[in-house]
């Protein structure tokens, strides 16, 4: 890979990255789904830059739908779901912003380490784009474990779906069929949950998941 | 057709003979043709033994489409098979003829007959099988259908208890054994046995696959601390069906760890022998000290069994321990003594638990405390367990005594091993061999003297009635077996020694040619015994004592009151009893051992109650080990009881935290 489209590469995935730590530096609804949004933008951009390098012309369509609909619609159609609710406009938080960035760089330092241990021998870029890769959905998954707020359990799990595509993006030879089926796996999550969250609004007045807890009787 | 074609032919019919069992539907003589066609079956499976065991049909084998499809199911015939299913046919054959008369009194035949041919069946197929998966799969069909025969008698509380707990152990030894064939395999998948002798296997993995063979085997077998569903299980099950457990199989269970451990794994280090060796000694000391506490007969009967079985690891144990310093003809001695006392523990017990069904018939009491006097009342029957029980206490000039005896001659030729440990291990192991011999004798004493001879404790056993005549003859054909097995131990020896030659390469020396059927393990001038000049001896001079007491003594018939002591009128219970008998054993071994305990409650002074003595004996491994892990188990599932209440965040970090683990974790293995 030549050194200008290897540069590039490597830019959009640490900036992918980059935007995950926005992500859990935020503490309001409204710019949570902003930079959900940029992080959707920055996904988009970098498989688009995969296709461009790979000729692989079957990444734009990925490009193309995380741009449409992870960028745009799902984004909207949260904020909607928001505004229409009432719900809480501030996100609330296991522990602090800062122990939570704490262990994301601790995240994704282990997940660099492990992943140029691991892939010794491959492809550079796949190595630091599986690295990469691997500390986005990590990142994720801490989001999810450290917001109490459903609509913020749900940016995280998509970021982290966000962080498998990009894995898939930089791996070359990934059939087109696996990238819309998880895109779809994700449009899918989206509607049940937004549905979901339809209920619990109508059940429990509060899509905080601890007034469930609380409904279903468990002391925490 | 060859060998092994019969022999599967012969498997299959029994197989099938259980589902065509069902369409008797119990009725008349349905259960006599089941059994009649089960015993015509093995006799056709000892016969093909026999004939194996002279060298015909050795090394055929057969490949079934069935099972995996790149694999298919093998089977073969060798002569460690043909030995096995001379003990199968003949044992199997003889409880059928048994069980003819026998089962006539079973109160729900239905339950027994689909599954006892099946059974039978099965255990063929343990022993034909020539590659892991057919055998895993006959052996859990074995145990699945040796669970139903236990299960027999439902509606009692301890055959469900004892179903339960069988089939625990069953799952675990299966596991064990499971995990043994993959080690064997190895990472290439060498699943068929003749791949496995190939395949060369490093020293802690050839030790790992010995010690689990330990656990999948002897948990079938009944090794200690592994034996707790036997004394539970074995006599559950209808008396022809615990003739069968007994004396078959836990004996295929012996040959699942002879397969393994002296034909498939290769050399196994020689440190791994004396635990082998220990193991064997301290279960025979346990199982004997056991049984002499029990006080129903068939649970004593299977303590004992136990106690046949740690002398048979035992001797396999030895034949390890010199096979690994290369000493040929020592191996082939102590294999040879635990081959020739596995045919032996087949007849005697089978025959002890053929007695014991027929007092259980004739009385319905299995408490030795409530028998006493059937040598009036059942004078056949008692003279064939009186046999039995004096082979199992290894008495000259029957089986037991030549089977043990080669055991100790084993034992005896420790000095020549080159380890220190192995020098000083075998002769305790031997001293606790001995203590077990005498034990069992005792044992047996008590067993015969309180349940055959005095008088009759109870109502029950003072009008038993003698069993009927297809009963009796089975039992005569086993006691047969044990007399002439005791007179001519060197054609035993000489039949067993392809197996022997098979599995170790070397053999004892030829017998036959010996004056008056001696044998010589070694050399004449260490050691010989002739069971025909003892039986000559004790002929002899029992026939010129009798002569002589006629002769000399007055020879007026008189019968006088058993245990007359100056109290003929005495009430029956001023005999010794079970309980009273083996309280000086029990004082001396009992105490630390078995933790047993003797409480006396008095009626206080003005009370006309009676005085309590009670008496309580546990198992030390029942206690000691299992009841610890159920409790283990039990605060773990209460503690872990809670992960069902907890939060969807906290559910999410339980996986993102074993996520992280997993990844830390390959991140510093490598």
């Amino acid at each position: 890979m030549p050194g200008i489209a290897f540069d590039t590469a490597h830019l959009l995935s640490g900036g992918l990255l980059l935007v995950s730590f926005m992500m859990i530096y935020q503490d309001r609804m409204f710019s949570l789904l902003r930079i959900f949004a940029l992080h959707a933008v920055v996904l988009s951009l970098s498989v688009a830059w995969q296709a461009y390098i790979q000729g692989a012309p079957h990444l734009y369509v990925t490009a193309a739908i995380a741009l449409i609909f992870k960028a745009i619609i799902i984004p909207s159609a949260l904020r909607r779901i928001v505004v229409q609710l009432g719900i809480h406009r501030e996100v609330e938080t296991v522990v602090g912003i800062g122990v939570t960035m704490l262990a994301g760089i601790g995240l994704s330092a282990l997940s660099i380490v492990l992943m140029l241990d691991v892939t010794q021998g491959a492809d550079p870029y796949a190595r630091e784009d599986l690295a990469f890769a691997l500390s986005v959905v990590l990142l994720g998954l801490l989001m999810m474990v450290t917001r109490r707020n459903a609509v913020s359990q749900i940016v995280g799990f998509m970021s982290l779906e966000n962080g498998m595509i990009l894995a898939a993006a930089g791996a070359k030879g990934m059939p087109l069929v696996v990238e819309i089926s998880v895109a779809f796996s994700v449009m899918v999550a989206f509607i049940v949950i937004g549905v979901f969250l339809f209920r619990i609004r109508e059940r429990f007045d509060s899509v905080d998941v601890s007034v469930m807890d609380q409904h279903r009787g468990d002391q925490r | 057709m060859s060998a092994v074609d019969l022999c599967l032919l012969t498997a299959g019919l029994l197989l099938g003979l259980g589902p065509l069992a069902l369409l008797g539907q119990g009725r008349g003589r349905s259960s006599a043709v089941v059994y009649s066609a089960s015993g015509l079956l093995c006799a056709v499976l000892a016969l093909s033994g026999l004939a194996g065991l002279g060298g015909l049909g050795i090394g055929t084998s057969r490949v079934l489409p069935l099972g995996l499809p790149w694999m298919g199911a093998h089977f073969a015939f060798d002569a460690l098979t043909a030995f096995f299913l001379v003990v199968l046919g003949f044992g199997g054959g003889i409880i059928s003829l048994y069980a003819i008369g026998y089962g006539r009194h079973e109160h729900a035949p239905m339950r027994v007959l689909p599954f006892y041919p099946a059974f039978l069946g099965a255990m063929a197929l343990v022993l034909l099988a020539a590659d892991a998966f057919s055998f895993l799969l006959s052996w859990e069909v074995m145990s699945l259908l040796s669970w139903a025969l236990v299960l027999t008698h439902h509606q009692e509380e301890d055959a469900r208890k004892a179903g339960y707990v069988y089939l625990v152990m069953a799952g675990f030894g299966t596991m064990s054994l499971l995990l043994a064939f993959g080690l064997l395999a190895g990472p290439d998948g060498a699943y068929q046995f003749d791949a496995m002798r190939g395949t060369a296997h490093p020293p802690l993995m050839a030790v790992a696959i010995l010690g689990l063979m330990l656990l999948g085997a002897g948990s079938k077998a009944g090794l200690a601390p592994l034996h707790v569903w036997l004394p539970l299980a074995h006599p559950a099950a209808p008396s022809h069906v615990s003739a069968l457990m007994s004396g078959v199989m836990t004996k295929v269970a012996l040959y699942g760890f002879i397969r393994v451990v002296f034909d498939l794994l290769g050399p196994v280090a020689w440190w791994a022998s004396p635990v082998v060796i220990l193991l064997g000694a301290g279960t025979a000391v346990l199982g004997i000290l056991l049984a002499m506490m029990e006080r129903d007969l068939k649970r004593a009967l299977a303590y004992s069994t136990i106690e046949n079985i740690g002398v048979i690891f035992a001797a396999l144990g030895l034949a390890m321990a010199f096979r690994a310093n290369g000493m040929t003809a020592a191996a082939a001695l102590a294999f040879t003594a635990a081959l020739f006392h596995i045919f032996n523990h087949m007849a005697f017990k089978s025959l002890l638990f053929m007695g014991a069904g027929s007092v259980l018939n004739a009385t319905g009491l299995r408490d030795l405390d409530g028998l006493g006097g059937l040598i009036h009342r059942m004078p056949v029957t008692s003279f064939l367990v009186l046999v039995g029980a004096m082979a199992i206490s290894a008495l000259p000039p029957l089986n037991g005594f030549a089977s043990e005896w080669l055991i100790f001659q084993a034992v005896l030729l420790s000095p020549d091993a080159p380890q220190a440990a192995v020098q000083m291990i075998i002769p305790a192991a031997g001293g606790l061999l001995a203590l077990a011999a005498a034990l069992a004798a005792a044992c047996f004493v008590r067993i015969y003297g309180v349940g055959f001879l005095g008088r009759p404790h109870s109502e029950a056993a003072a009008n038993a009635q003698e069993v009927d005549r297809v009963s009796l003859t089975a039992m005569a054909l086993l006691a047969a077996t044990c007399l002439l097995a005791g007179i001519f131990p060197g054609t035993v020896i000489d039949a067993m020694a392809p197996v022997v030659d098979a599995m170790l390469s070397g053999r004892l020396p030829v017998q036959a040619d010996e004056t008056w059927f001696t044998i010589i393990p070694i050399a004449e001038s260490r050691s010989s015994y002739s069971g025909m000049l003892v039986f000559v001896f004790v002929a002899l001079s029992a026939s010129a004592a009798a002569w002589a007491v006629h002769r000399f003594a007055s020879d007026r018939l008189r019968r006088a009151p058993a245990w007359d002591c100056g109290f003929p009128d005495a009430s029956p219970l001023t005999q010794y009893s079970a309980g009273g008998f083996a309280q000086p054993i029990r004082r001396v071994y009992g105490t630390d051992l078995l933790g047993a305990r003797e409480t006396v409650t008095m009626p206080p002074p003005g009370d006309t109650g009676p005085a309590r003595h009670e008496l309580l004996v546990g198992d030390p491994s029942w206690n000691g080990i299992y009841l610890r892990l159920a409790l283990a188990v039990t605060y773990v599932t209460t503690r872990m009881n809670r992960l069902q209440f907890l939060t969807i965040r906290r559910y999410l970090t339980l996986v993102f935290m074993s996520l992280i683990v997993l990844l830390v974790g390959l991140m510093l293995w490598r």
